[in-house]
């Protein structure tokens, strides 16, 4: 099966879209690895048929999902992702969602509307910042590094005072992470303060 | 059905029904008429008895119980007290769980010695070692059970946490046990102990031989020796993501620990860009 599913995946057609969608649901972890990168190749396209096949009762296929729509970083998946990374049940899901809530490419968006999504994000972000699961803070921080180097980038923000908000919460928050208790979770906070630091220098 | 996170593990030992309990009626409860009051109350005190008065030598006290017994002959409240003990970090206990490494259930026996371990009071390595002593030939799978006649598994971690660098001539011959987990452990331990690559390399080879379950084991193994040429392998190996994450995790913070970190050394940096990558 593997095979196919590769020859469906390089083939590069639309067509194959829902068949690969279909795939990540088999709990098969080798071809569903296959059927995500063939979507992510895909791209923008995968998108609409990744979101409105989400399947509500297996979250092993959602989280195959939600690293494919992460990759892909279409801002149409803005709206998903914010609902999955708050309140899934399922911890492999809302990482995956909270990674890709960072990396949008914003640029997509109409110039207007770019601040308000990045303060959305940035909300869901710092609020499951606080989440009680190490793995979903640490997944917190990557979202978070990601949407600083947006907010501060001229070609996917709007330049608002908005998004240098976003930048000094994000810088702020951290801070605060340095000291969590999951030696983990600090250390990726320095990670990320480090790579941080070139945008705030004058 | 629940994800395999880092609690998944831990509730497997937690008793299934949790009453909201306080001190005071956990500590009554060790000694209700109910059994399996008794070892939620153990338990319970494990978790959230630190500090308070009584709490240590009541579950003393419960390392002696005679009346909750299985069918077999075990004594689950003695286990659950052994454990809980072990979190408590009070050394007062070590006398008592020294003392239940003698016990006639082997799952007592095995929390005593990993509760030893975390104590961290090196006057146990002795008795640690003294598990080890019969070699390979007196710590074979009881026959019908799921377990070594001995908790040698148990007592190499507790060389381990308690850097007993003396005791490696002892868990070397694991390495060559029929049961691979056994020899995982040993690998483990050695490497932990010697810091010679050659036992990181050993548990990073394994994962390509083993199955499934074993490769689980194998991943917490390679991630809690610290043996950071193994990041690559964990990444790659192919286990649930959530597993890979926790070992990581475990490589990381045990890299962290030994430098003592102002600055991020580059090792680590990469096993969070592999963590990253998981995500």
């Amino acid at each position: 099966m593997v095979a196919a599913v590769n020859t469906l995946a390089t083939s590069g057609l639309e067509a194959g879209i829902p068949t690969l969608i279909a795939v990540l649901g088999y709990n098969n972890p080798e071809a569903a690895s296959v059927a995500v990168e063939g979507l992510i190749r895909l791209g923008d396209v995968a998108v609409p048929p990744l979101i409105e096949q989400l399947d509500e009762y297996n979250y092993g296929a959602r989280a195959y999902s939600f690293r494919a729509l992460a990759a892909i970083a279409d801002p149409r998946a803005l709206e998903v992702l914010l609902s999955t990374a708050e309140t899934d049940f399922a911890p492999s899901v809302r990482r995956a969602a909270a990674k890709g809530l960072g990396s949008l490419r914003w640029e997509k968006l109409p110039k207007g509307d770019r601040a308000i999504a990045q303060d959305r994000a940035l909300q869901t972000l710092l609020t499951i910042s606080h989440d009680p699961d190490w793995a979903i803070r640490y997944a917190a921080i990557v979202g978070l590094q990601a949407l600083a180097i947006a907010s501060s980038n001229p070609s996917q923000s709007s330049q608002s005072q908005l998004s240098s908000a976003i930048l000094e919460r994000i810088l702020e928050r951290l801070t605060a992470m340095a000291d969590d208790p999951d030696l983990a979770v600090q250390a990726r906070a320095w990670m990320a303060q480090q790579q941080l630091e070139h945008l705030t220098a004058p | 059905m629940s994800e395999l996170t880092q609690s998944h593990f831990e509730s497997e030992l937690e008793p299934p029904h949790g009453e909201p309990l306080t001190v005071e009626t956990a500590l009554a409860n060790l000694t209700h008429v109910d059994v399996s009051l008794r070892y939620y109350a153990a338990w319970w005190l494990g978790k959230f008895g630190a500090g308070s008065p009584g709490v240590v030598e009541a579950l003393i006290a419960a390392l002696h119980d005679e009346d909750d017994r299985t069918e077999l002959g075990g004594y689950p409240l003695r286990r659950n007290a052994a454990r809980a003990l072990g979190k408590l970090g009070d050394r007062r206990a070590v006398p008592e769980l020294l003392q239940a490494l003698e016990c006639s259930d082997y799952y007592v026996q095995a929390a005593a010695a990993q509760s030893l371990g975390m104590l961290g009071d090196p006057a146990c390595i002795s008795a640690m070692m003294s598990v080890l002593s019969g070699g390979v030939e007196s710590a074979q799978l009881m026959p019908g059970r799921p377990h070594l006649a001995k908790p040698v598994e148990a007592a190499m971690e507790a060389l381990e946490a308690l850097r007993a660098t003396e005791a490696a001539a002892l868990i070397e011959p694991f390495l060559q046990h029929p049961v691979p987990r056994v020899q995982y452990a040993a690998a483990r331990s050695l490497y932990v102990l010697t810091q010679h690559p050659a036992y990181g390399e050993r548990l990073v080879r394994s994962l390509s031989e083993a199955d499934l379950k074993l490769r689980r084991k194998l991943l917490l193994d390679l991630g809690a020796s610290g043996y950071l040429p193994g990041a690559e392998a964990i990444a790659h190996a192919s286990v649930e993501n959530s597993f890979k994450m926790i070992a990581l995790k475990s490589l990381l913070e045990s890299n962290l620990k030994q430098t003592n970190p102002v600055a991020l050394s580059p090792a680590a940096t990469q096993v969070m860009t592999l963590m990253d990558a998981l995500l």
